[in-house]
Protein backbone atom coordinates (compact mmCIF):
# COMPACT_ATOMS: atom_id res chain seq x y z
CA UNK A 1 0.00 0.00 0.00
CA UNK A 2 2.55 2.44 1.11
CA UNK A 3 3.39 2.84 -2.61
CA UNK A 4 -0.06 3.79 -3.76
CA UNK A 5 0.04 7.47 -2.74
CA UNK A 6 -0.14 11.00 -4.24
CA UNK A 7 2.04 12.24 -1.26
CA UNK A 8 4.54 14.61 -2.69
CA UNK A 9 4.55 13.10 -6.43
CA UNK A 10 2.94 16.18 -7.71
CA UNK A 11 2.95 20.29 -7.44
CA UNK A 12 1.18 23.34 -8.57
CA UNK A 13 3.84 25.05 -10.44
CA UNK A 14 1.30 27.49 -11.69
CA UNK A 15 -1.52 29.71 -11.09
CA UNK A 16 -4.15 32.07 -12.85
CA UNK A 17 -7.11 33.79 -12.42
CA UNK A 18 -9.11 36.07 -14.65
CA UNK A 19 -11.02 39.11 -13.48
CA UNK A 20 -13.80 38.57 -11.31
CA UNK A 21 -17.16 39.47 -11.90
CA UNK A 22 -20.86 39.31 -10.72
CA UNK A 23 -22.72 37.10 -12.86
CA UNK A 24 -23.68 38.67 -16.36
CA UNK A 25 -20.89 41.23 -15.95
CA UNK A 26 -18.19 39.29 -18.02
CA UNK A 27 -16.89 41.25 -21.25
CA UNK A 28 -16.39 38.25 -22.53
CA UNK A 29 -17.41 34.66 -23.06
CA UNK A 30 -17.00 31.27 -20.94
CA UNK A 31 -14.74 29.88 -23.02
CA UNK A 32 -12.42 32.83 -23.67
CA UNK A 33 -12.37 33.10 -19.85
CA UNK A 34 -11.10 29.67 -19.43
CA UNK A 35 -8.40 30.41 -21.99
CA UNK A 36 -7.22 33.72 -20.38
CA UNK A 37 -7.17 31.86 -17.08
CA UNK A 38 -5.25 29.09 -18.75
CA UNK A 39 -2.39 31.40 -20.42
CA UNK A 40 -2.18 33.13 -17.23
CA UNK A 41 -1.27 30.13 -15.25
CA UNK A 42 1.30 28.87 -17.82
CA UNK A 43 3.39 32.13 -17.39
CA UNK A 44 3.12 31.84 -13.54
CA UNK A 45 4.64 28.62 -13.96
CA UNK A 46 6.99 29.90 -16.44
CA UNK A 47 6.02 27.95 -19.18
CA UNK A 48 4.36 27.77 -22.62
CA UNK A 49 0.83 26.73 -23.06
CA UNK A 50 2.38 24.25 -25.74
CA UNK A 51 4.01 22.19 -22.91
CA UNK A 52 0.27 21.46 -21.18
CA UNK A 53 -0.92 18.33 -22.39
CA UNK A 54 -3.69 17.55 -20.38
CA UNK A 55 -7.20 19.14 -18.52
CA UNK A 56 -9.01 18.44 -15.70
CA UNK A 57 -11.89 19.71 -14.84
CA UNK A 58 -15.33 19.44 -12.81
CA UNK A 59 -19.21 20.46 -12.48
CA UNK A 60 -20.17 20.06 -15.90
CA UNK A 61 -17.47 22.32 -17.43
CA UNK A 62 -18.60 23.72 -20.84
CA UNK A 63 -14.95 24.18 -21.98
CA UNK A 64 -13.94 20.93 -22.63
CA UNK A 65 -10.35 19.80 -22.92
CA UNK A 66 -10.47 18.63 -26.68
CA UNK A 67 -11.36 22.04 -27.69
CA UNK A 68 -8.68 23.77 -25.31
CA UNK A 69 -6.11 21.79 -27.16
CA UNK A 70 -7.52 22.77 -30.23
CA UNK A 71 -7.29 26.36 -29.63
CA UNK A 72 -4.28 26.34 -27.31
CA UNK A 73 -2.41 24.34 -30.26
CA UNK A 74 -1.15 21.58 -27.65
CA UNK A 75 0.61 19.22 -29.49
CA UNK A 76 -0.38 16.16 -27.65
CA UNK A 77 -3.58 15.82 -25.45
CA UNK A 78 -2.69 12.88 -22.95
CA UNK A 79 -5.38 13.33 -20.40
CA UNK A 80 -8.85 14.95 -20.47
CA UNK A 81 -10.66 14.66 -17.48
CA UNK A 82 -14.36 15.60 -16.21
CA UNK A 83 -15.16 14.78 -12.43
CA UNK A 84 -18.93 13.75 -11.97
CA UNK A 85 -21.17 15.69 -10.01
CA UNK A 86 -22.97 19.78 -9.90
CA UNK A 87 -21.49 22.13 -8.11
CA UNK A 88 -17.98 22.67 -6.57
CA UNK A 89 -17.42 19.07 -5.24
CA UNK A 90 -15.33 18.48 -7.81
CA UNK A 91 -12.49 21.04 -7.23
CA UNK A 92 -10.34 19.61 -5.42
CA UNK A 93 -10.92 16.07 -7.11
CA UNK A 94 -9.77 18.28 -10.73
CA UNK A 95 -6.55 18.87 -8.97
CA UNK A 96 -6.10 15.22 -7.54
CA UNK A 97 -7.23 13.98 -10.88
CA UNK A 98 -4.79 15.79 -12.77
CA UNK A 99 -1.88 14.92 -10.11
CA UNK A 100 -3.00 11.55 -10.22
CA UNK A 101 -2.37 11.45 -13.97
CA UNK A 102 1.05 13.52 -13.90
CA UNK A 103 2.09 10.71 -10.87
CA UNK A 104 1.83 7.84 -12.90
CA UNK A 105 2.86 9.37 -16.20
CA UNK A 106 0.04 9.34 -18.24
CA UNK A 107 0.44 13.10 -18.42
CA UNK A 108 3.74 15.75 -17.90
CA UNK A 109 2.07 19.06 -17.64
CA UNK A 110 -2.07 18.71 -16.43
CA UNK A 111 -4.31 21.90 -15.96
CA UNK A 112 -6.98 22.24 -13.48
CA UNK A 113 -9.45 24.86 -13.74
CA UNK A 114 -12.99 25.49 -13.45
CA UNK A 115 -14.93 28.56 -16.00
CA UNK A 116 -17.78 29.73 -15.64
CA UNK A 117 -19.56 32.81 -16.77
CA UNK A 118 -23.45 32.31 -15.61
CA UNK A 119 -24.42 35.66 -17.33
CA UNK A 120 -23.90 34.06 -20.48
CA UNK A 121 -25.53 30.75 -19.67
CA UNK A 122 -28.08 29.67 -16.62
CA UNK A 123 -27.36 31.16 -12.86
CA UNK A 124 -27.59 28.55 -10.45
CA UNK A 125 -29.83 30.41 -8.01
CA UNK A 126 -32.67 30.36 -10.41
CA UNK A 127 -34.87 27.67 -11.59
CA UNK A 128 -35.46 27.14 -14.83
CA UNK A 129 -38.52 27.70 -16.96
CA UNK A 130 -39.51 24.10 -17.71
CA UNK A 131 -43.19 23.14 -17.23
CA UNK A 132 -42.37 19.48 -16.34
CA UNK A 133 -39.36 18.19 -14.12
CA UNK A 134 -38.39 14.52 -14.53
CA UNK A 135 -37.25 11.74 -12.40
CA UNK A 136 -35.72 12.90 -9.14
CA UNK A 137 -36.15 16.12 -8.97
CA UNK A 138 -40.08 15.37 -9.59
CA UNK A 139 -40.45 14.65 -6.06
CA UNK A 140 -38.74 18.10 -5.12
CA UNK A 141 -39.12 20.91 -7.31
CA UNK A 142 -43.01 21.00 -7.14
CA UNK A 143 -42.62 21.26 -3.57
CA UNK A 144 -40.95 24.20 -4.27
CA UNK A 145 -37.55 22.66 -3.43
CA UNK A 146 -35.38 23.90 -7.05
CA UNK A 147 -32.18 25.59 -5.63
CA UNK A 148 -29.09 24.69 -4.62
CA UNK A 149 -29.87 26.65 -1.06
CA UNK A 150 -33.13 24.89 -1.24
CA UNK A 151 -31.89 21.66 -2.02
CA UNK A 152 -29.25 21.69 1.01
CA UNK A 153 -31.15 24.09 4.07
CA UNK A 154 -32.48 20.72 5.64
CA UNK A 155 -29.67 18.60 6.27
CA UNK A 156 -27.63 22.57 8.13
CA UNK A 157 -31.62 22.78 9.54
CA UNK A 158 -31.27 19.09 10.73
CA UNK A 159 -27.22 19.26 11.81
CA UNK A 160 -27.88 22.66 13.84
CA UNK A 161 -30.94 21.07 15.80
CA UNK A 162 -28.91 18.07 16.67
CA UNK A 163 -26.02 19.82 17.66
CA UNK A 164 -27.63 22.93 19.03
CA UNK A 165 -25.39 25.48 16.92
CA UNK A 166 -26.49 28.90 16.91
CA UNK A 167 -27.03 31.73 14.01
CA UNK A 168 -23.87 32.64 15.58
CA UNK A 169 -21.82 30.50 14.25
CA UNK A 170 -22.68 31.05 11.10
CA UNK A 171 -22.41 34.73 11.47
CA UNK A 172 -18.72 34.45 12.40
CA UNK A 173 -17.80 32.54 9.06
CA UNK A 174 -19.41 34.92 6.88
CA UNK A 175 -17.51 38.06 8.60
CA UNK A 176 -14.41 36.49 8.20
CA UNK A 177 -15.09 35.62 4.81
CA UNK A 178 -15.85 39.21 3.96
CA UNK A 179 -13.27 40.63 5.94
CA UNK A 180 -10.75 39.26 4.13
CA UNK A 181 -12.39 40.18 0.88
CA UNK A 182 -11.46 43.51 1.80
CA UNK A 183 -7.93 43.95 1.50
CA UNK A 184 -8.43 41.55 -1.85
CA UNK A 185 -8.33 43.89 -5.49
CA UNK A 186 -9.65 41.13 -6.79
CA UNK A 187 -12.68 40.28 -4.53
CA UNK A 188 -16.19 41.04 -6.12
CA UNK A 189 -17.20 42.26 -2.68
CA UNK A 190 -14.28 44.58 -1.51
CA UNK A 191 -15.39 47.72 -0.54
CA UNK A 192 -18.83 46.21 0.90
CA UNK A 193 -17.48 45.73 4.70
CA UNK A 194 -20.21 43.48 6.58
CA UNK A 195 -20.69 43.65 10.07
CA UNK A 196 -23.00 42.09 12.58
CA UNK A 197 -26.01 44.42 12.39
CA UNK A 198 -25.62 44.32 8.58
CA UNK A 199 -25.75 40.48 8.90
CA UNK A 200 -28.71 40.34 11.78
CA UNK A 201 -31.11 42.48 9.51
CA UNK A 202 -30.02 41.04 5.91
CA UNK A 203 -33.18 39.34 4.64
CA UNK A 204 -34.00 35.68 4.97
CA UNK A 205 -33.33 33.95 1.85
CA UNK A 206 -34.91 30.55 4.06
CA UNK A 207 -35.13 30.33 7.30
CA UNK A 208 -33.95 28.84 9.47
CA UNK A 209 -30.38 29.76 9.11
CA UNK A 210 -30.25 31.46 5.32
CA UNK A 211 -29.46 35.31 5.65
CA UNK A 212 -28.50 36.89 2.52
CA UNK A 213 -24.58 36.72 4.12
CA UNK A 214 -24.92 33.00 4.62
CA UNK A 215 -25.32 32.41 0.65
CA UNK A 216 -22.66 32.85 -1.98
CA UNK A 217 -22.44 34.79 -5.19
CA UNK A 218 -23.32 34.09 -8.47
CA UNK A 219 -20.22 34.92 -10.22
CA UNK A 220 -18.64 35.24 -14.24
CA UNK A 221 -14.62 33.95 -13.86
CA UNK A 222 -12.43 31.34 -14.73
CA UNK A 223 -9.37 30.05 -12.76
CA UNK A 224 -6.54 26.99 -13.88
CA UNK A 225 -3.73 25.67 -11.72
CA UNK A 226 -1.06 24.13 -13.59
CA UNK A 227 0.24 20.57 -11.85
CA UNK A 228 3.65 18.96 -13.05
CA UNK A 229 5.77 16.10 -10.86
CA UNK A 230 7.63 17.06 -8.16
CA UNK A 231 11.17 17.23 -9.26
CA UNK A 232 10.63 19.11 -12.14
CA UNK A 233 8.47 22.33 -10.02
CA UNK A 234 11.82 22.31 -7.54
CA UNK A 235 13.26 24.15 -10.40
CA UNK A 236 10.76 26.13 -11.85
CA UNK A 237 9.91 29.97 -11.48
CA UNK A 238 7.82 29.66 -8.23
CA UNK A 239 7.78 28.14 -4.87
CA UNK A 240 6.34 24.96 -5.19
CA UNK A 241 3.33 24.01 -3.53
CA UNK A 242 2.96 19.84 -3.33
CA UNK A 243 0.05 17.71 -3.52
CA UNK A 244 0.21 16.02 0.00
CA UNK A 245 -2.98 14.52 -0.65
CA UNK A 246 -6.53 14.26 -2.43
CA UNK A 247 -9.22 13.01 -1.43
CA UNK A 248 -12.96 12.46 -2.84
CA UNK A 249 -15.99 10.48 -2.93
CA UNK A 250 -19.06 10.07 -0.67
CA UNK A 251 -20.06 8.53 2.33
CA UNK A 252 -22.86 5.47 2.22
CA UNK A 253 -25.19 6.23 -0.35
CA UNK A 254 -24.83 9.56 0.23
CA UNK A 255 -26.48 10.06 -3.36
CA UNK A 256 -29.39 8.28 -2.45
CA UNK A 257 -32.87 9.84 -4.42
CA UNK A 258 -35.15 12.31 -2.48
CA UNK A 259 -33.08 12.67 0.79
CA UNK A 260 -32.57 9.53 1.69
CA UNK A 261 -28.82 9.09 2.21
CA UNK A 262 -28.38 7.59 5.88
CA UNK A 263 -26.12 10.62 7.18
CA UNK A 264 -28.22 13.39 5.75
CA UNK A 265 -27.44 15.90 8.11
CA UNK A 266 -23.65 15.95 6.88
CA UNK A 267 -21.10 17.52 4.08
CA UNK A 268 -20.72 14.20 3.07
CA UNK A 269 -16.93 14.26 4.22
CA UNK A 270 -17.08 12.35 7.08
CA UNK A 271 -15.38 9.35 5.27
CA UNK A 272 -12.80 11.52 3.13
CA UNK A 273 -11.33 12.95 5.87
CA UNK A 274 -9.52 10.48 7.57
CA UNK A 275 -8.34 9.04 4.37
CA UNK A 276 -7.60 12.50 3.63
CA UNK A 277 -5.26 12.74 7.01
CA UNK A 278 -3.37 9.56 6.23
CA UNK A 279 -2.17 10.03 2.79
CA UNK A 280 -0.42 13.27 3.70
CA UNK A 281 0.37 11.98 6.91
CA UNK A 282 -0.26 15.24 8.99
CA UNK A 283 -3.61 16.27 11.22
CA UNK A 284 -6.21 18.25 11.39
CA UNK A 285 -3.61 20.83 13.66
CA UNK A 286 -1.00 20.71 10.97
CA UNK A 287 -3.03 23.09 9.02
CA UNK A 288 -2.14 26.60 9.48
CA UNK A 289 -4.07 27.68 6.24
CA UNK A 290 -7.74 26.65 6.19
CA UNK A 291 -9.89 27.35 3.15
CA UNK A 292 -13.50 25.60 3.01
CA UNK A 293 -15.69 26.13 -0.03
CA UNK A 294 -18.67 28.34 0.77
CA UNK A 295 -21.96 27.44 -0.91
CA UNK A 296 -23.88 28.14 2.41
CA UNK A 297 -21.93 29.10 5.70
CA UNK A 298 -23.92 26.08 7.20
CA UNK A 299 -21.52 23.77 4.63
CA UNK A 300 -18.64 25.26 6.01
CA UNK A 301 -19.47 24.46 9.51
CA UNK A 302 -20.06 20.63 8.74
CA UNK A 303 -17.10 20.79 6.22
CA UNK A 304 -15.02 21.95 9.46
CA UNK A 305 -16.26 19.86 11.82
CA UNK A 306 -16.15 16.75 9.87
CA UNK A 307 -12.73 17.74 8.97
CA UNK A 308 -11.46 17.61 12.63
CA UNK A 309 -10.87 21.25 12.74
CA UNK A 310 -13.82 22.37 15.14
CA UNK A 311 -15.76 20.37 17.78
CA UNK A 312 -19.41 20.31 17.43
CA UNK A 313 -19.86 21.51 20.83
CA UNK A 314 -17.07 24.27 20.86
CA UNK A 315 -18.85 25.61 17.66
CA UNK A 316 -20.88 28.14 19.24
CA UNK A 317 -17.67 29.17 20.94
CA UNK A 318 -14.90 29.11 18.28
CA UNK A 319 -16.72 30.35 15.32
CA UNK A 320 -16.23 33.85 15.54
CA UNK A 321 -14.92 36.58 13.83
CA UNK A 322 -12.26 36.82 15.84
CA UNK A 323 -10.96 33.32 15.66
CA UNK A 324 -11.52 33.28 12.04
CA UNK A 325 -9.48 35.73 10.53
CA UNK A 326 -5.90 36.62 10.04
CA UNK A 327 -4.96 39.31 12.33
CA UNK A 328 -4.45 37.09 15.49
CA UNK A 329 -7.37 34.32 15.10
CA UNK A 330 -6.58 31.36 15.56
CA UNK A 331 -8.11 29.51 12.87
CA UNK A 332 -7.64 31.92 9.79
CA UNK A 333 -10.36 30.75 7.36
CA UNK A 334 -10.98 31.88 3.73
CA UNK A 335 -7.68 34.33 3.49
CA UNK A 336 -9.05 35.71 0.10
CA UNK A 337 -12.81 36.49 0.67
CA UNK A 338 -13.75 33.20 -0.72
CA UNK A 339 -17.30 31.95 -2.77
CA UNK A 340 -18.99 34.89 -0.42
CA UNK A 341 -16.85 37.51 -0.87
CA UNK A 342 -13.89 37.07 -3.51
CA UNK A 343 -15.54 34.86 -5.93
CA UNK A 344 -17.91 31.98 -6.33
CA UNK A 345 -14.90 30.21 -8.62
CA UNK A 346 -16.63 27.00 -7.51
CA UNK A 347 -13.64 27.01 -5.24
CA UNK A 348 -10.79 27.15 -7.01
CA UNK A 349 -10.00 30.59 -5.90
CA UNK A 350 -9.43 28.48 -2.49
CA UNK A 351 -7.06 25.79 -4.20
CA UNK A 352 -4.99 29.11 -5.30
CA UNK A 353 -5.47 31.60 -2.35
CA UNK A 354 -3.62 28.00 -0.71
CA UNK A 355 -0.86 28.02 -3.15
CA UNK A 356 -0.42 32.14 -2.88
CA UNK A 357 -0.63 31.32 0.88
CA UNK A 358 2.21 28.54 0.69
CA UNK A 359 4.42 30.62 -1.55
CA UNK A 360 3.77 33.45 1.26
CA UNK A 361 2.34 35.88 -1.23
CA UNK A 362 -0.67 36.03 -0.12
CA UNK A 363 -2.51 39.77 0.78
CA UNK A 364 -3.26 38.43 4.03
CA UNK A 365 -0.44 35.91 4.34
CA UNK A 366 -1.00 33.80 7.84
CA UNK A 367 2.63 32.92 9.32
CA UNK A 368 2.17 29.27 9.78
CA UNK A 369 1.98 28.74 6.14
CA UNK A 370 3.83 25.17 5.15
CA UNK A 371 0.14 23.12 5.44
CA UNK A 372 -2.95 23.92 3.30
CA UNK A 373 -6.05 22.04 4.01
CA UNK A 374 -9.43 22.94 0.76
CA UNK A 375 -12.47 21.37 1.62
CA UNK A 376 -14.57 21.65 -1.82
CA UNK A 377 -18.45 21.22 -2.23
CA UNK A 378 -19.89 20.38 1.03
CA UNK A 379 -23.17 18.81 0.42
CA UNK A 380 -22.99 17.61 -2.71
CA UNK A 381 -21.63 14.16 -3.58
CA UNK A 382 -19.33 13.38 -4.12
CA UNK A 383 -17.02 15.92 -2.68
CA UNK A 384 -13.16 16.58 -2.21
CA UNK A 385 -10.39 17.98 -0.52
CA UNK A 386 -6.88 18.58 -0.58
CA UNK A 387 -4.06 18.82 1.31
CA UNK A 388 -1.24 20.95 -0.10
CA UNK A 389 2.62 21.76 1.60
CA UNK A 390 6.18 23.36 1.40
CA UNK A 391 8.38 21.61 1.02
CA UNK A 392 9.29 21.39 4.66
CA UNK A 393 6.03 18.98 4.74
CA UNK A 394 7.90 16.24 2.35
CA UNK B 1 -56.27 24.83 -9.68
CA UNK B 2 -56.63 27.29 -6.92
CA UNK B 3 -56.55 25.53 -3.52
CA UNK B 4 -53.11 24.49 -4.28
CA UNK B 5 -50.48 25.10 -1.79
CA UNK B 6 -48.71 26.05 -4.38
CA UNK B 7 -48.98 28.86 -7.15
CA UNK B 8 -50.27 27.58 -10.47
CA UNK B 9 -47.15 27.78 -12.60
CA UNK B 10 -44.67 25.66 -10.36
CA UNK B 11 -43.15 22.75 -12.49
CA UNK B 12 -45.67 19.75 -12.96
CA UNK B 13 -43.85 16.32 -11.51
CA UNK B 14 -43.30 13.58 -14.79
CA UNK B 15 -41.77 10.44 -14.14
CA UNK B 16 -38.38 9.37 -14.98
CA UNK B 17 -37.83 9.03 -18.78
CA UNK B 18 -37.13 4.99 -18.22
CA UNK B 19 -40.47 4.70 -16.76
CA UNK B 20 -38.75 4.13 -13.27
CA UNK B 21 -41.00 6.05 -11.15
CA UNK B 22 -44.17 5.87 -12.59
CA UNK B 23 -46.11 3.06 -10.00
CA UNK B 24 -45.34 6.56 -7.69
CA UNK B 25 -46.92 8.55 -10.00
CA UNK B 26 -49.83 6.28 -10.80
CA UNK B 27 -50.39 5.94 -7.09
CA UNK B 28 -50.93 9.25 -6.02
CA UNK B 29 -53.58 9.60 -8.72
CA UNK B 30 -55.58 7.14 -6.61
CA UNK B 31 -54.99 8.63 -3.07
CA UNK B 32 -52.51 5.34 -2.60
CA UNK B 33 -48.75 6.39 -1.41
CA UNK B 34 -46.85 3.36 -3.26
CA UNK B 35 -42.79 2.53 -2.83
CA UNK B 36 -40.58 -0.03 -3.64
CA UNK B 37 -40.50 -3.11 -1.66
CA UNK B 38 -37.96 -5.94 -2.44
CA UNK B 39 -39.20 -9.20 -3.23
CA UNK B 40 -35.78 -10.71 -2.66
CA UNK B 41 -35.22 -9.53 0.99
CA UNK B 42 -38.26 -8.06 1.56
CA UNK B 43 -37.04 -4.55 2.52
CA UNK B 44 -38.79 -1.13 1.47
CA UNK B 45 -36.68 1.68 -0.62
CA UNK B 46 -37.02 5.16 -1.51
CA UNK B 47 -36.61 6.49 -3.81
CA UNK B 48 -37.04 4.15 -6.19
CA UNK B 49 -33.90 2.72 -8.25
CA UNK B 50 -34.12 -0.71 -10.15
CA UNK B 51 -32.33 -2.75 -8.08
CA UNK B 52 -31.81 -3.34 -4.59
CA UNK B 53 -29.13 -1.61 -2.84
CA UNK B 54 -29.00 -4.32 -0.60
CA UNK B 55 -29.76 -7.53 -1.94
CA UNK B 56 -28.82 -6.82 -5.32
CA UNK B 57 -32.15 -8.07 -6.38
CA UNK B 58 -34.20 -6.60 -9.62
CA UNK B 59 -36.76 -7.96 -8.02
CA UNK B 60 -38.93 -4.99 -7.02
CA UNK B 61 -42.57 -4.36 -6.47
CA UNK B 62 -44.62 -1.22 -5.71
CA UNK B 63 -46.84 -1.76 -2.15
CA UNK B 64 -49.32 0.57 -0.72
CA UNK B 65 -47.96 2.21 2.32
CA UNK B 66 -49.26 4.42 5.29
CA UNK B 67 -48.84 7.78 4.99
CA UNK B 68 -47.77 8.28 8.58
CA UNK B 69 -44.36 9.70 9.68
CA UNK B 70 -42.67 12.66 11.80
CA UNK B 71 -41.00 15.65 10.81
CA UNK B 72 -37.02 14.89 10.62
CA UNK B 73 -36.03 18.44 9.34
CA UNK B 74 -37.34 21.67 7.42
CA UNK B 75 -37.46 24.76 5.55
CA UNK B 76 -39.09 28.48 5.42
CA UNK B 77 -38.01 29.73 1.31
CA UNK B 78 -38.64 33.30 1.57
CA UNK B 79 -36.23 33.97 -1.69
CA UNK B 80 -38.51 33.42 -5.02
CA UNK B 81 -36.53 30.99 -7.33
CA UNK B 82 -39.24 30.40 -9.99
CA UNK B 83 -41.21 32.77 -11.51
CA UNK B 84 -44.29 31.21 -10.07
CA UNK B 85 -43.43 32.09 -6.60
CA UNK B 86 -42.68 36.01 -7.19
CA UNK B 87 -44.28 37.88 -4.71
CA UNK B 88 -45.91 34.43 -2.70
CA UNK B 89 -44.06 34.87 0.36
CA UNK B 90 -42.54 32.05 2.29
CA UNK B 91 -43.70 28.56 2.16
CA UNK B 92 -42.74 25.61 4.08
CA UNK B 93 -41.36 22.10 2.63
CA UNK B 94 -40.89 19.33 5.30
CA UNK B 95 -38.57 16.36 4.88
CA UNK B 96 -40.77 13.53 7.18
CA UNK B 97 -39.71 10.51 8.02
CA UNK B 98 -41.71 7.09 8.03
CA UNK B 99 -40.08 5.05 10.35
CA UNK B 100 -41.92 1.86 9.29
CA UNK B 101 -40.24 1.78 6.14
CA UNK B 102 -36.89 4.00 7.17
CA UNK B 103 -37.59 6.04 4.49
CA UNK B 104 -38.32 9.91 3.81
CA UNK B 105 -39.88 11.88 1.82
CA UNK B 106 -39.97 15.63 1.18
CA UNK B 107 -43.30 17.65 0.56
CA UNK B 108 -44.73 20.99 1.70
CA UNK B 109 -46.57 21.53 5.31
CA UNK B 110 -50.10 22.17 4.73
CA UNK B 111 -51.76 25.30 6.92
CA UNK B 112 -50.20 28.80 8.03
CA UNK B 113 -47.30 29.56 6.13
CA UNK B 114 -45.73 31.21 8.73
CA UNK B 115 -46.20 28.76 11.54
CA UNK B 116 -43.70 27.28 13.72
CA UNK B 117 -42.05 23.99 12.33
CA UNK B 118 -41.71 21.50 15.69
CA UNK B 119 -39.01 18.58 14.39
CA UNK B 120 -40.23 15.59 16.01
CA UNK B 121 -44.27 16.07 15.11
CA UNK B 122 -46.27 13.64 13.88
CA UNK B 123 -47.11 14.27 9.97
CA UNK B 124 -50.22 12.79 7.88
CA UNK B 125 -49.87 12.33 4.13
CA UNK B 126 -52.50 14.72 2.05
CA UNK B 127 -52.94 14.14 -1.73
CA UNK B 128 -53.10 17.32 -3.35
CA UNK B 129 -54.79 16.56 -7.33
CA UNK B 130 -54.02 19.12 -10.02
CA UNK B 131 -56.95 17.71 -12.23
CA UNK B 132 -57.12 20.50 -14.79
CA UNK B 133 -53.63 20.55 -16.14
CA UNK B 134 -52.09 18.12 -19.44
CA UNK B 135 -51.53 15.45 -18.11
CA UNK B 136 -52.84 15.59 -14.20
CA UNK B 137 -50.76 14.88 -11.63
CA UNK B 138 -51.32 14.38 -7.62
CA UNK B 139 -48.53 16.01 -4.87
CA UNK B 140 -48.41 14.22 -1.82
CA UNK B 141 -48.39 17.33 1.19
CA UNK B 142 -48.14 16.59 4.79
CA UNK B 143 -50.12 17.97 8.37
CA UNK B 144 -49.66 17.67 11.94
CA UNK B 145 -51.75 15.44 13.26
Amino acid sequence: MTDRTLRGKTAIAGIGETIYYKHGQSPDSEFKLALQAIVKACDDAGISPHEVDGFASYGDDRSDGPRLAAALGIKELKFSNMFWGGGGGGVCGAVGNASAAVATGMADCVIAFRSLAQGQYRRYGRSGAAAAVAGDDAFLFPYGVMSPAQRFAMKITRFMHDHRIKQEALRGIALACYHHAQKNPNAVMRGRELDEAKYDSSRWIIEPFHHLYDCCQENDGSAAVVVVPAERAKDMKNKPAYVMACGQGGDHRSAAPVHNMPNYPSSHFGKLAPRLYAMAKMAPSDMGIVQCYENFTGGVLMSLIEHGMVKPEEANEFLVKDNLIVEGGKMPLNTSGGNLAECYMHGLELVIESVRQIRGTAINQVANNDAAIIMGGPMVTPVSSLILGSEATL
Amino acid sequence: MSDSYLPAGMPAPAPHIDGLSKPYWDGTREGKLRIQKCRGCQSWQWGPEWICHRCHSFDLSWEEIEGKGIIYSYQRPHHPVHSALNGFGPYIAVLVELPAYGIRMVGNLLGDRLQSVPIGAAVEAVFEHHNDVTPPYTLVHWKLT
